[in-house]
């Protein structure tokens, strides 16, 4: 008898610990797949590429897994992006950030930053006072921040030379690209915010029950509006790092189908989207792997088509594999 | 029994004020224009108007019946890029070969949707999700990420560019018929009543013994269908295959449902309201460009999202703190 139940145990440990780090396995198939195949791929170059694009991915990740730890969704992610990377240049070129380039630089950062952090109120405000579905609630920024950032810069690509606002995109410390150390940075932020703050602590809660936190006298309200505020200051970060490694600012691509990436990072990293777990280093594993697998398939001559084909394959699979752990 | 069947206007009303409400803003945006404007009442306004936005009435009932069970569908914009591809292919052979391979392959689609929904449980929205990106990279495959011209030879375009007895656009024809048949669907028949069930309470209409996979499976798979009729109508009526099509179809789709009055949790909603939606929705456009016409204000193209988006803010405050203020009813799941 004890010699069946602990094989079982041993068997059911073995089955949910391959499910539980079904994100590493995948990451080590990934990379010995492109060591054996992509020309290349061992060279501190692809390094720096990857890294220097995987890092917009998890900044985004890293916020969405917090508004799906409350179990919400961000869809409004993309918008925002393009919504501050529109505004940073409109500053930094206006007579007044040309006439004080220093002054100009900083609200060039700031304002952008705020206008994402209004986003983000309004979103939550929805959400957790209107009470709308967190789908419903930020389509509304999806559909209109776009809007509300071409209208800016009434749909012109806008380009620029401005050495100090592309170190956000461009810059290197120790030979890797500066918003690599600053997506890292991020992340040991966060996760100390998620293990160690009372906010963490009712994020999680929130997530796991959110009438038995709102019982238990937590402050449900301010915890959500938190989440979808630092969802959305990410994502005005992330949409200036992309103007910036571009040196140009165009409101209808700037983090389109973002929303796509960032949900599929978070999933991917092991983020429950009935809430309840904020992975923080999960999303960037999950980030890693996205980027990972639109560089082998783009770096091995497939299609950007067949990519997405694989991407929607690769968030299936992700969920359809969480949903069975959870049973 | 024949009483709980018959008519009660005032019952009506009462279980679903906005859809009644969104008659009413239908009509007043209606006299508004026609005093307003000089063509606005002019034949080839309301037949272009109508021809444009029968697309997307399409794909509208059939979000409808997808959000009535409490799920959502947001494929439809890509689903319907890729049936239009299908389409234009087809087109040599007739719109009687065209159209239901086309649609066929969209309700493919809604089938996969509803499979990964019902048996592997996964969330319609990620689903859904899963299947836009799959089907935006499948047109893209199969057309080259080309425009594929339709056969003008053939009597494929016949459907969006002409008109049944020189009066009514044929596509018009056919979403009146797509109307007709899916009110009669949802308000008559034991389908249809289940669809309105499961998105009433899931878990009470399986105790119930309702067939509620089958519903489910209905639901995604019509809306699939509808996607893909919305596509023969892009191919048909603009006279190609577009696979760079379709994107945000899906907002417009779930915008014209809710300002319908279908609540996003699924179990109340209407097929006429929905219709009268997505007109509400296309006449504010209509409206924009006549009064850009006018010369009195100029609105660029890029302001018809923003303007999109605050109309969905202002619809859902109006459904949450006017209309459903009784507790019974939880806008959020």
């Amino acid at each position: 008898m004890t010699t069946v139940t602990s094989e079982e145990t041993m068997r059911t440990d073995y089955t949910s610990r391959l499910k539980d780090h079904g994100g590493l396995i995948a990451l080590a198939i990934i990379l010995v797949f492109n060591i054996l195949v992509t020309p290349n791929f061992l060279h501190t170059q692809t390094l720096a590429v990857n890294i220097s694009q995987v890092a917009t991915i998890a900044i985004v990740a890293m916020g969405m897994t917090l508004v799906i730890a409350t179990g919400g969704i961000d869809l409004s992610v993309g918008a925002v992006m393009a919504l501050s990377g529109a505004l940073a240049p409109l500053i930094f070129l206006s007579d007044f950030g040309q006439a004080y380039p220093v002054l100009g630089l900083i609200a060039a950062l700031l304002f952008p930053l705020l206008a994402a952090l209004v986003c983000g109120m309004f979103n939550g405000i929805i959400v957790s006072v209107l009470k709308v579905q967190p789908i419903i609630a930020t389509l509304i920024l999806f559909i209109s921040g776009r809007g509300i950032a071409q209208v800016l810069t009434n749909g012109n690509l806008q380009t620029f030379s401005n050495p100090e606002f592309s170190y956000l995109g461009t810059g290197k410390i120790l030979g890797f690209p500066f918003q690599g150390w600053l997506a890292l940075a991020i992340a040991c932020l966060l996760f100390w915010v998620v293990n160690r703050t009372i906010f963490g602590r009712y994020l999680l809660a929130i997530g796991g029950n959110e009438r038995a936190a709102r019982l238990a006298g937590g402050p449900v309200r301010g915890v959500k509006i938190g989440a979808y505020v630092i969802c959305s200051v990410l994502s005005g970060l992330a949409g200036l790092i992309v103007v910036a490694i571009n040196s140009a600012s165009d409101a209808a691509r700037n983090g389109n189908l973002m929303e796509l990436d960032a949900i599929a990072a978070a999933v991917v990293g092991g983020a429950l989207l009935q809430g309840g777990k904020a992975p923080i280093f999960g999303a960037i594993l999950g980030a890693v792997i996205i980027q990972l697998v639109k560089y082998t398939l783009l770096a091995n001559g497939v299609e950007d088509e067949v990519a997405l084909i694989a991407k929607a394959a690769i968030i299936l699979a992700a969920v359809y594999i969480q949903q069975a752990r959870k049973e | 029994m024949l009483d709980q069947n018959a008519f009660d206007m005032r019952k009506y009303i009462s279980r679903n004020p906005q859809s009644v409400a969104v008659w009413i803003a239908l009509f007043v945006l209606i006299v508004f224009g026609l005093l307003r404007y000089d063509n606005f009442g002019s034949a080839y306004n309301i037949t272009s108007f109508l021809n444009y936005n029968a697309m997307f009435i399409a794909i509208s009932v059939g979000m409808c019946f997808v959000i009535l069970t409490g799920g959502i569908d947001l494929s439809v914009g890509s689903v319907a890029a890729f049936t239009s591809v299908v389409a234009a292919y087809l087109s040599p052979y007739g719109i009687e070969v065209a159209m239901p391979l086309a649609i066929l392959s969209g309700v493919g689609f809604g089938l996969f949707n509803a499979v990964c929904i019902v048996f592997g449980r996964i969330p319609p929205f990620i689903a859904t999700l899963a299947t836009m990106l799959g089907a935006k990279g499948g047109s893209l495959v199969i057309s080259g990420a080309q425009t594929i011209a339709v056969d003008w030879g053939s009597n494929f375009t016949h459907l969006g560019m002409e008109k049944a007895m020189g009066i009514v656009p044929w596509t018009i024809v056919l979403v009146g018929i797509l109307i007709i048949g899916l009110w009669i669907v949802l308000e008559m028949t034991s389908l249809g009543r289940t669809i309105l069930a499961v998105g009433g309470g899931e878990d009470a209409s399986v105790m119930m013994g309702l067939k509620v996979n089958r519903a489910k499976i209905f639901a995604y798979a019509l809306s699939g269908g509808c996607a893909g009729l919305a596509g023969v109508f892009l191919a048909s009526g603009f006279g190609a295959g577009q696979p760079l099509e379709g994107v945000g179809w899906e907002l417009s789709a779930i915008a014209s449902v809710v300002v319908g009055g279908t609540l996003l949790t699924g179990g109340l909603g209407s097929i006429p309201a929905t219709v009268a939606g997505a007109l509400l929705l296309g006449l504010v456009f209509n409206i924009l460009n006549f009064e850009n016409g006018k010369g009195w204000i100029s609105f660029s193209a890029y302001w018809q999202m923003v303007i999109r988006g605050a109309f969905l803010f202002a619809v859902i405050l109006f459904q949450t703190r006017v209309m459903y203020r009784r507790p019974n009813v939880e806008f959020a799941k």
